[in-house]
């Protein structure tokens, strides 16, 4: 039988949020069955933290959680350092989540000093992907869906190609927007604003902040935990899976005199005035009332 | 306004009976216009123009929408110019006057026809159905301009009304002879007021 792949996690600059995101997910062991399981923060493995600080261990897949930090280091090794150790060994280097790959909430706290690994923010790291284009899966997200990490780790050991985009994220998992699947659709059809939050009608794309049309993500195609998803329950989606993750105020609607600033992903705006102008115009009764009126 | 195809014979005869029903309410109001006088004014029968549109009202209603899209391609050639939103404001004037001045049946129509029977409106132009095509550029031109810090962020409306309800006033004003000067001698003043209190 042929060898496992070593499966190796580190953790930079990191709230822990993709660990514990990916050991939520409802097949964990039988995923991680196909791999000798070098280092995971959140299960026993046969070696230590130090035996990973100490350089006494091997990768084939490396998965990096957090922000890059030039002088971070853990029990006196230098993280970065330590990240490249095992990324020259890997035939595949994952960046799990937003840190990781654009820099994300932790760059804010020293935007010039932190990034993502081959990213900071839109720009590429040249040195970086220089070295590791080839082997590098993007997979940004605040925190990372379990099941876009369960999908890359069972294409590559089943010798899958797995197409990705202009910033190394898989097409199947980021060629979308999270608008995609979106029970809320409808409303956005016909221009009808949800009203507050948690409701089950209308849209939270014109008040709320909904980034949904402009985020790349497949949050609405695979649901979180089996079952739904943020802008599903009615919140807005915060857009955590782009490079200028996070933004400011994120349930309200950035507008310009009544007219959102940001555009579903490549309509021009033009366009997107015009419909909408005429999909106001229309009262659609059916859409206006409450699905179920628990007053009655 | 069709650039890039050339329009069929059926297409120019509908254009033709827009535009003279449009001189025609404008100049003598939508009830004392008849279809036999628009018929009559495009020497055609009355039968034939019913094959163009079902009735009075259906006409009455798409010539909104081609004036609307008249002036919204208009607003648009300002909207795609490389100037500020202060020198976009004079150009809009500008054109609208024009507009007034050289197809007053435009303006007349929107002002004395359209604003004036909303019970013919009502039913197919709900809310901006009928003028989305001169709203759209309206909205295009206040969204640059927030965006460039230009103009001030406020609600749409307000700004709207400011901005197009002045001209169209102006426009009435002129239309009932009541004006002293000509419009044209009105257009940097009203360029002034209305960036005045749209600037940031």
């Amino acid at each position: 039988m042929a060898r496992k792949p070593k499966l190796l996690w580190i953790q930079s600059l990191t709230c822990n949020g993709n660990s514990h995101s990916f050991f939520n997910h409802s097949n964990l062991f039988s995923i991680l069955s196909h791999f000798e399981l070098i280092y995971f923060p959140l299960i026993e493995t046969k070696y230590s933290l130090e035996d990973v600080l100490r350089k006494k261990v091997h990768s084939d897949i490396l998965i990096i959680e957090g922000a890059i930090k030039e002088d971070l280091t853990k029990g006196g090794v230098n993280i970065k350092e330590l990240i490249h150790h095992y990324a020259k060994e890997s035939r595949y280097i994952i960046t799990a989540g937003t840190c990781a790959t654009f820099g994300g909430i932790f760059k804010q706290s020293e935007p010039e000093k932190i990034s993502g690994f081959a990213f900071d923010k839109e720009n590429e790291k040249e040195d970086i992907l220089s070295l590791y284009e080839h082997r590098l899966i993007s997979l940004p997200g605040c925190p990372i869906h379990p099941k876009w990490l369960s999908y890359v780790l069972l294409m590559i050991i089943n010798r899958r190609r797995i197409p990705l985009d202009e910033k190394n994220r898989p097409q199947e998992l980021y060629g979308f927007t999270v608008h995609t699947g979106c029970v809320r659709n409808e409303y956005f059809e016909w221009k009808i604003d949800t009203h507050g939050f948690g409701h089950k009608e209308g849209c939270s794309f014109y008040e709320n902040g909904c980034q949904g049309p402009f985020t790349h993500g497949s949050c609405n195609k695979i649901l979180w935990n089996d079952t739904s998803s943020k802008t599903v329950v009615g919140t807005p989606c915060f857009g955590c899976t782009e490079p200028d993750f996070p933004k400011e105020r994120l349930f309200s609607t950035k507008t310009n005199m009544g007219i959102p600033q940001k555009m579903p992903l490549g309509i021009p705006k033009r366009a997107y005035l015009t419909v909408t102008g005429i999909a106001k115009s229309f009262k659609i009764k059916r859409l206006e009332k409450k699905v179920i009126d628990y007053e009655k | 306004m069709h650039k890039g195809y050339v329009l069929t014979k059926k297409e120019l005869k509908r254009e033709s009976i827009l535009k003279t029903a449009l001189k025609l309410f404008s100049a003598h109001g939508f009830h004392k216009t008849t279809i036999p006088d628009i018929a009559n004014a495009l020497n055609m029968s009355v039968g034939n123009l019913y094959n163009y549109f079902k009735s009075k009202d259906i006409l009455a209603k798409e010539i909104i929408k081609y004036t609307s899209e008249v002036l919204g391609q208009e607003i648009q050639k300002v909207n795609l110019q490389n100037i500020s939103s202060k020198e976009k404001i004079k150009k809009i004037v500008e054109l609208y006057f024009k507009m007034a001045k050289e197809k007053p049946e435009m303006i007349e129509y929107f002002l004395r026809v359209y604003l004036s029977h909303r019970e013919v409106f009502n039913d197919g132009c709900e809310g901006m159905l009928c003028v989305s095509g001169f709203v759209t550029e309206i909205m295009i031109f206040f969204d640059n301009g927030v965006e460039s810090g230009e103009l001030r962020n406020q609600d749409f409306f307000s700004a709207f009304g400011l901005f197009m309800g002045y001209l169209g006033g102006m426009v009435f004003l002129k239309g009932e002879n009541i004006l002293p000067k000509k419009l044209d001698e009105y257009i940097d003043d009203i360029s002034e007021n209305i960036y005045n209190a749209l600037k940031a």
